[in-house]
């Protein structure tokens, strides 16, 4: 996996632009990152279910009911730009 | 001779679920609120604020796979959708990618779900549409496009959104109407959804291809986006459908895209063309823990509500209407309740339907009101059926006090007490009337006694005009007959 691994490819996804001498240096720095983890291949887990979770536990619910949080001026206190209680952002071509 | 080429349909169908908080905070739900009142750091997408699944949405879902027939897993998960877009400020929308809440089962799709006009040429009776599955996930915010800027408001975002992906298995825009108004029926019915497609409470993506007639392979898929009517998705198929088979017929080619439609042009445009497959690179949402939907199916079994189908059937069964009358009644099920609340007060089930399918359904749609708007009540209409029924007043005056009702919501023994309507039922004075009115027409008595029995139906009307239509036509016929007899 190392090997096929390719930084321009994860650069552009996380919308990062990436000059020549930085590209080749997290080349190699993420693919050692990758063989690192690699090591976990050797572990047999034949006998383990596959999972995503450590709790060991489901089902952690909240009942239907609101409540209320942030004013809209508190929610934009923030924001670089707004009017008429909206964020503003550049352009969106859909 | 030219090709012949077949459209291959799938649908991508977006629902709002009526929950009364957002689908991973406790933030209201509520359509039309002022911009970003409705938000907290979970839906603003804040760093370190974590999401809490909301369970009644999660029981809905499962109700809805439940009426559509599909097979409910025992255990899903969430899963993080990765991309960039200012709707959705965590970078990821949490969503489910392999394991969803339902997979498989179909939308029946009832000779009333289809466009009036294509009733009556229905390529596919009792069609199932086949579902690929029913998952869950957060809505985004609302993007409003200024000249130089965009606007957004997050009340929308983390909403409860369900998506119900169907099987290519859609054949022509009638089918995708078909389909849509089926679905959204059952949606209501389950009370999921309000499911308004203008209100955006539903929305749909079309996926359409044509193919030459014998051939297998699927053709390229175009994508339509930014449908808000059910009428509009059939206008949309059938110009793409058209649009697609004119390129192919001149020997062009189709590149896979994502198309707008336009319903004031009547046109689809192109939005983008899809360039690569989108690298969304999910994974399981490390912040939610799965769901075992085990312990709450039993409940949600239990609320499963009998669907338009099975109420149809029951209509039939049990008050002998027609199986058009079910099928009208049971398209709306505040309809269909209205009715069965009637039902209960009269022996006539069957003039009953007429009522409600002809009187109360014109009236209310020249008012432009709905079922639940309508003054008259369930039983205020059964009363006015069993004095119609008993005598009291006769059909025509019926009608006349039915329009009383409507506008007053009086009930109809104080109209036609009001009016002084009571049908003449005294005998006497019938029989004076009746002598009165073979005394004037000499000729049809005499037309009568030779034979021709037809007569009698003359003499009776000018009975009725005689008593300002308030003789019981029954009586009325009686005495003649003995008279004349």
């Amino acid at each position: 996996m190392s090997a096929d691994f390719d930084v321009r490819h994860t650069a552009h996804l996380a919308r990062l632009e990436l000059s020549e001498a930085e590209a080749a240096k997290f080349q190699s720095q993420l693919s050692q990152i990758l063989s690192y983890v690699e090591q976990l291949k050797e572990v047999d887990v034949s006998g383990v279910d596959p999972t995503a979770q450590t709790a060991h536990t489901v089902n952690v619910f909240r009942q239907d009911a609101e409540r209320e949080w942030f004013t809209s001026e508190q929610a934009l206190a923030n924001a670089p730009r707004q009017a008429n209680h909206l964020f503003i952002v550049p352009k969106v071509i859909e | 001779m030219a090709t012949r080429y077949i459209p291959t349909i799938g649908l991508e169908v977006h629902v709002q679920l009526k929950t009364r908080s957002k689908m991973f905070c406790g933030c209201p739900v509520e359509y039309g609120a002022e911009p970003n009142s409705h938000t907290c750091p979970v839906c603003l997408g804040y760093p370190g604020a974590l999401p809490v699944m909301n369970e009644t949405a999660l029981r809905m879902t499962a109700l809805t796979g439940l009426m559509l027939n599909c097979k409910i897993a025992e255990v899903c998960k969430f899963d993080r959708k990765n991309y960039f877009y200012p709707d959705m400020p965590k970078n990821y929308q949490i969503s489910q990618y392999d394991r969803p809440i339902c997979e498989e089962g179909g939308v029946p799709l009832h000779d009333l779900a289809y466009p009036k006009d294509a009733q009556k040429a229905i390529q596919h009776p009792g069609k199932i549409v086949k579902l690929v599955r029913i998952h869950l996930e957060e809505d985004v915010a609302k993007s409003t496009h200024f000249e130089t800027s965009t606007g957004i408001d997050f009340n929308r975002a983390g909403t409860p959104l369900m998506e119900i992906v169907s099987e290519p298995d859609i054949d022509s825009p009638e089918e995708a109407f078909a389909y849509l108004s089926a679905l959204q029926q059952i949606l209501v019915y389950g009370g999921v959804s309000d499911a308004d497609m203008e209100k955006g409470q539903m929305r749909c993506d079309c996926n359409v291809s044509v193919r030459p007639e014998g051939t297998t392979e699927l053709g390229t898929k175009i994508e339509i986006k930014n449908m808000n009517t059910i009428s509009g998705v059939r206008r949309a198929l059938a110009f793409e459908i058209e649009r697609q088979i004119e390129v192919l017929s001149k020997g062009g080619s189709l590149a896979q895209e994502t198309r707008r439609w336009d319903d004031g042009l009547g046109q689809t445009s192109l939005m983008r063309i899809k360039e690569s497959a989108h690298d969304y690179r999910y994974f399981p949402e490390p912040d939610l823990l799965p769901v075992d939907t085990r312990v709450f199916m039993e409940e949600v079994r239990k609320q499963r509500p009998e669907l338009p189908a099975e109420k149809r059937e029951r209509f039939v069964q049990s008050y002998g209407i027609t199986d058009y009358d079910a099928a009208v009644l049971a398209a709306d099920r505040a309809l269909a309740d209205y009715f069965e609340l009637a039902a209960r007060g009269t022996s006539k089930p069957k003039a009953l339907a007429n009522w409600i399918l002809n009187d109360l359904l014109s009236a209310l749609s020249d008012a432009g009101e709905t079922i639940r708007e309508c003054r008259v009540t369930a039983a205020q209409l059964a009363a006015l059926l069993s004095i119609i029924d008993s005598g009291t007043i006769n059909a025509g005056q019926g009608k006349a006090v039915f329009a009383d009702m409507l506008r007053t919501g009086k009930d109809a023994t104080v109209i036609v007490e009001e009016k002084g309507l009571k049908q003449e039922s005294d005998l006497g004075a019938i029989e004076a009337l009746c002598q009165k009115s073979i005394d004037a027409n000499p000729k049809a008595v005499e037309e009568y006694r030779g034979g021709k029995t037809a007569s009698i139906n003359f003499l009776k009307g000018q009975v009725m005009k005689l008593s300002q239509g308030k003789a019981n036509p029954a009586i009325v016929g009686e005495i003649l007959a003995r008279l004349l007899g």
